[in-house]
């Protein structure tokens, strides 16, 4: 993991609430942050790449792990 | 020593539980051995789904509020004041007007608020339903409404879930019965990337969009609105503009300050999601809009889990342990209209299935809408 990585743990937290909790945390973190979300919602696995791409920061991929995902973006604006 | 039950909040959670507390230990409070309180910043209780018929003048102000201490149980205590902080640790709850209100047990039952503050222009541009002064100032520019864009904004997380469905819906008929429904054009924008969280009810709604030529967007989360005359404009984070005639917002909510001043993020308190505990406080439930649970903020979420926090409230005083989970249960009613609508129920482990609208469940929740004061006398 390199130094700026900023870690939402939504683990538990049903659609919408992971994308939710990454749209919150996007806001406060400078540009060039990345943020890994750990979901255990599937919708929200599906949704927040959409939602990335959307905006337009840079969508690093999705790593399941046992149980959950980890959705990996960068803030690029 | 009486043992001492504070309920926080006599709304929706706090009125049936106070009631079915009244009635389960009516012996204990008799003899003084136990002593419940309700502290409630509003002397009357709101009931709130009204709201909406309130926008199209279908229910009349004075039928949507009750006393307070007309609704509670003559044996509880009634105290008007604000909640300014809860201290979990010295077991107090301090009020605005300077009172140190201490528990034995507390009930935190205080929901949750819209906070259009929350985005740049809202209020001022937006017009928001879910308090009766917005809902009157919408209900008279609706109107004079003669055509334009109607765009129904929906953020997260808000109450009642269904409502935002419901409010476009009847926006849909309303026009068309005014006979200007062409001169309309009726847009709905959701944050995530369906038009409802409930994937089954947005299956179902999508249809019903296309059938009624309502359009829709989703993964659409307002960041700033500017307007001018009525009109203007939604800037959404996701970068995209859409303008509007009359923009119906349902904005992003909070719990009570009180909550957030002690240290609770958001105001959403964290909550067991079986018992109702607040984690790491034995002594205090948690009950409606202000848990921290992946469950829709409703009435009926509140009055699944008063059922519960009172049972186990009984059984705690009166033989030393809770009595039984709640399973997660919600059940919504859905206007799809001014005659019809259809319904949802599910729990933690069943997934909602919503059924073919029908008049039969129209009338059902026009009846429910009158019988509310029995479910917050804890009747029913
Ligand atoms: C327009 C609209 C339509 C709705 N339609 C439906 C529906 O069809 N079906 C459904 O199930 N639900 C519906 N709801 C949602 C439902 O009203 C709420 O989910 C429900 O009232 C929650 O109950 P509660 O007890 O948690 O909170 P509330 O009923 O909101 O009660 C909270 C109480 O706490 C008090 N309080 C808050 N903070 C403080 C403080 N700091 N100090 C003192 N007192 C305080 C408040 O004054 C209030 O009386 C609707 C809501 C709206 C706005």
């Amino acid at each position: 993991m390199s130094e700026n990585v900023v870690v939402v743990d939504a683990r538990g937290s049903f659609c919408p609430g992971p994308l939710m909790e990454l749209i919150s945390k996007i806001k406060s973190v400078p540009v060039g942050t990345e943020i890994h979300v750990l979901s255990t919602d599937k919708g929200s696995a599906k949704d927040i790449p959409a939602w990335i791409k959307k905006v337009g920061h840079e969508y690093l991929g999705t790593e399941e792990k046992e149980g959950y995902w980890v959705i990996k973006v960068k803030k690029t604006k | 020593m009486a043992t001492h039950v504070v309920i926080a909040g006599g709304g929706t959670a706090g009125s049936i539980i106070a009631n079915l507390l009244a009635r389960g230990l009516h012996r204990e409070i008799q003899n003084g051995e136990v002593i419940i309180k309700v502290i409630d910043k509003e002397e009357k209780h709101m009931y709130q789904p009204a709201l909406l018929y309130v926008v199209f003048d279908r229910f009349r102000e004075d039928e949507m509020f009750k006393d307070m201490r007309d609704l509670l149980n003559p044996s509880i205590i009634f105290i008007h004041d604000e909640i300014e902080e809860f201290d979990f640790n010295a077991n107090v709850v301090r009020t605005k007007s300077g009172k140190n209100v201490e528990y034995d047990y507390l009930v935190i039952a205080t929901g949750s608020n819209p906070r259009a503050d929350l985005i740049e222009g809202l209020n001022e541009h937006g017009d928001i339903f879910y308090t009766l002064e917005g809902a009157k100032k919408l209900r008279e520019k609706l109107r004079k409404f003669e055509g334009g864009r109607v765009v129904v904004s929906v953020a997260a997380p808000h109450k009642c879930p269904v409502a935002p469905l419901e409010i476009t819906f009847m926006l849909d008929e309303y026009f068309r019965a005014k006979g200007i429904r062409d001169k309309v054009e009726l847009h709905y924008t959701y944050p995530i990337g369906r038009v409802h969280a409930l994937e089954a009810v947005a299956n179902w709604a999508v249809p019903e969009f296309e059938k009624r030529d309502i359009k829709y967007e989703t993964l659409f989360n307002m960041e700033k609105v500017e307007g001018k005359d009525g009109s203007g404009v939604i800037h959404s984070m996701e970068g995209f503009e859409k303008e509007f005639d009359l923009l119906i917002a349902i904005p992003p909510h909070k719990g009570t300050d009180a909550l957030i001043n002690s240290g609770i993020q958001d105001g959403w308190v964290p909550t067991d999601r079986h018992l109702l505990k607040a984690e790491g406080h034995e002594n205090v439930y948690v009950c409606g809009d202000t848990t921290n649970l992946p469950i829709s903020k409703a009435g009926s979420t509140a009055h699944f889990e008063a059922d519960v926090v009172a049972e186990n409230l009984i059984a705690e005083i009166k033989e030393g342990h809770p009595a039984r989970d709640y399973d997660g249960k919600v059940m919504c009613f859905i206007e799809t209209g001014f005659s019809s609508a259809t319904y949802v129920w599910f729990n933690y482990t069943t997934p909602p299935d919503p059924v073919p609208p029908s008049k039969m469940i129209h009338w059902l929740k026009l009846g429910y809408n009158r019988v509310y004061w029995l479910t917050a006398r804890g009747i029913l």
